[in-house]
């Protein structure tokens, strides 16, 4: 499959034509004025779709100067350079990853790319999406092509079916944990067997998502009736439905083809997961218990976290909860949560937080009354944006504060300075919203 | 962008595993809409510990660092190129660097050189004691006088030699492009019509 989006999209060597630009208001202002000093226009505007979600206020309100003259600079920038623009408060605003597929502009074949590392979460469609510096934003912006050396493939190969109460998020935090953050270096991951076929296309996108976190530029899932029927309808997909889904049909991997890497993930023996550590490869089974450190970067995790080996994972008690960003921000992942917290209530002294992926999400999600759902619970329900996936809006842990977040990267501070971060699925955060800890949300269903 | 071609002086350590760019530069500098004068906030909550390596004396204004494995990993900032660089470093030296970091590094000039892990051993334990990286001749030259080749794509390579931008090089092949764009690009309804 991947050999096939590559080809398709070789200008000539080396040199790669980019379907869609994705564009958001970090990382674009700097390659916007260097087009702006070069005199250089943007090629392809009708190939470039921005939307504002890193530091937008999730919780009404202006955002700090600094946010605000960033987000100006980006609805400067798109007016002068012809490129459509979902700004704070339009109706299809959200989190860029979000927006991309719930829109329809995410498509099978496509080659994706954005300012952004969690750009592979488009993978999940069979497109070859992946994140760029500020200087390729820019290069793609002036040429709709990059330079790029054809990477490694890789086929992770899930066996067997995923047990009650897992998730998409439990396979790939099992993964990252089996291959290491740096196992899919230099690779284009596959992921393919009987699971991934089983998962809906938000759980895909989860997957997909945190390929970035085993190493990955790019994960990619071959498009199915799944995929299909996922996009049928949506206003970016072609008028011609039936010749696209012909069309992206033929992506499907050829029986046979070859991968400079195979890792086999055995499903079954994957329950609930919860990182320990600062790396998204520090994750043990709920289940487990904190480990023993097997190296200096372990200690040092260790010590950051304020974890002792030997401590069983239900035990570490938590201040907050973060439901959302691009990895499980949509509609599947806020009914998961619902699901749990219906008739509970958030643990006293947890304060729980829902930003839904996008502004869609946000609409679909009360039509279906789950805001109240939450709020009944005691949840914070939110507007759209990043949020505390990376805290850069007002949305931060205090240093000391520990965590059970959806979201995807558990580094020192990412969440807040001293803040401490518990990576698991929507389910699990939820169960350790109304428990105060750490729990197996498999104790809460049965 | 500068010309590259040979990198030398003394070796600032940082002796640890899978750095990534939420370190080297948290995000609550990212709202910057300049690209210069990252610098000053390099590492900017490690630099409050007071064991943080590059505080030592000793590593102030070395031009090459010397890292753990996995450099550079997880957000794609390339605020992250940019501190370092403004910072002073012009080169690192590293068993591995993420995908991504090595791309962005590649477009501002700033070397990033693969070495196996032994020899950047003898970077972090001898330093501040002098290497020298020559991108023409893709060589390091450690403390111990001892040279080791490394990898480098071609055209990067060339590019860094000459200061090429690679915007201006990827124009020159406007004429496939716009080929590519006639006669390969399939038809789809355009983003704009949403």
């Amino acid at each position: 499959m991947f050999e096939k989006v590559w080809t398709d999209h070789e200008v000539g060597d080396g040199l790669l034509f980019i379907d869609l630009h994705l564009v958001h208001e970090v990382t674009s202002p700097q390659a916007f004025d260097g087009l702006r000093m070069a005199g250089r226009p943007v090629r392809r505007p009708d190939r470039t779709l921005a939307t504002a979600d890193h530091n937008v206020p999730t919780g009404g309100g202006r955002a700090d100067e600094l946010s605000e003259q960033q987000l100006a600079a980006l609805s400067r920038n798109c007016e002068e350079f012809g490129v459509r623009l979902y700004p704070l408060g339009h109706r299809n605003q959200g989190i860029v990853h979000v927006i991309g597929p719930e829109l329809g502009v995410t498509q099978p074949g496509m080659t994706i790319v954005c300012g952004d590392s969690h750009t592979s979460t488009h993978g999940a469609f069979g497109s070859l999406a992946f994140g760029i510096g500020t200087s390729e934003v820019e290069h793609v912006m002036a040429t709709q092509t990059l330079v790029q050396r054809r990477p490694k493939t890789m086929l992770i190969d899930y066996r067997g079916a995923l047990g009650p109460g897992c998730t998409a998020k439990d396979m790939i935090l099992g993964t990252i944990a089996q291959i290491g953050t740096a196992g899919g270096a230099g690779h284009v991951i596959e992921y393919a067997g009987d699971a991934v076929r089983g998962l809906s296309m938000e759980g895909r996108m989860t997957i997909a998502n945190m390929s970035i976190e085993a190493g990955a530029r790019a994960g990619m899932i071959a498009p199915d009736e799944t995929t299909f029927a996922y996009l049928e309808g949506r206003p970016g997909v072609p008028e011609d439905y039936a010749a696209a889904v012909e069309r992206w049909s033929a992506l499907r991997t050829d029986e046979g083809a070859r991968f400079d890497h195979t890792v086999v993930v055995d499903v079954p023996s994957l329950p609930p997961q919860v990182s320990w550590g600062t790396n998204p490869g520090q994750v043990v089974p709920v289940t487990g218990a904190v480990p023993e450190p097997r190296n200096e970067s372990d200690e040092r995790a260790l010590a950051y976290m304020d974890l002792r080996p030997g401590t069983p994972v239900e035990d570490i008690r938590i201040d907050r909860v973060f439901l959302g960003s691009c990895t499980n921000g949509r509609l599947e992942d806020l009914r998961a949560a619902a699901d749990i917290i219906r008739g509970r209530r958030v643990a006293d002294g947890v304060r729980a937080m829902v930003v839904p992926g996008s502004m869609l999400v946000k609409a679909q999600a009360e039509s279906e009354g789950l805001d109240a759902v939450f709020r009944d619970a005691g949840f914070e329900w939110r507007s759209a944006g990043c949020s505390m996936c990376l805290g850069m809006n007002p949305d931060i842990l205090a240093p000391g504060e520990r965590c059970a977040s959806t979201s995807n990267r558990n580094f020192e501070g990412r969440q807040g300075r001293g803040g401490r971060t518990h990576l698991l699925s929507p389910a699990m955060a939820a169960a350790a919203a109304v428990t105060g800890h750490l729990t197996d949300v498999r104790e809460l269903v049965a | 962008m500068k010309p590259v071609r040979i990198v030398t002086g003394p070796v600032a350590a940082l002796d640890r595993a899978n750095v990534d760019t939420d370190q080297i530069i948290p995000k609550q500098f990212l709202k910057r809409i300049e690209r210069t004068g990252f610098g000053e906030f390099l590492f900017y909550d490690w630099v409050k510990q007071p064991d943080f390596p590059l505080n030592r004396p000793e590593f102030q204004g070395a031009p090459i660092l010397a890292a753990g494995p996995n450099f550079g990993s997880g957000s794609s900032r390339e605020h992250a190129p940019w501190a370092l660089q403004d910072y002073g470093f012009d080169a690192i030296i590293a068993p591995s660097f993420s995908d991504i970091f090595k791309s962005n590094c590649a477009m501002i000039g700033l070397l990033t050189v693969e070495l196996g892990e032994e020899d950047v051993r003898e970077l972090l334990d001898l330093a501040p004691a002098e290497a020298t990286v020559d991108l023409e001749r893709q060589m390091v030259t450690l403390p111990s006088e001892r040279e080791v080749p490394f990898a480098i794509d071609a055209d990067i390579r060339e590019r860094l030699l000459n200061g090429w931008d690679e915007i201006a090089l990827t124009e020159r092949r406007l004429d496939e492009i716009e080929r590519y764009e006639r006669e390969r690009e399939r038809t789809r309804p355009d983003v704009l019509a949403l």
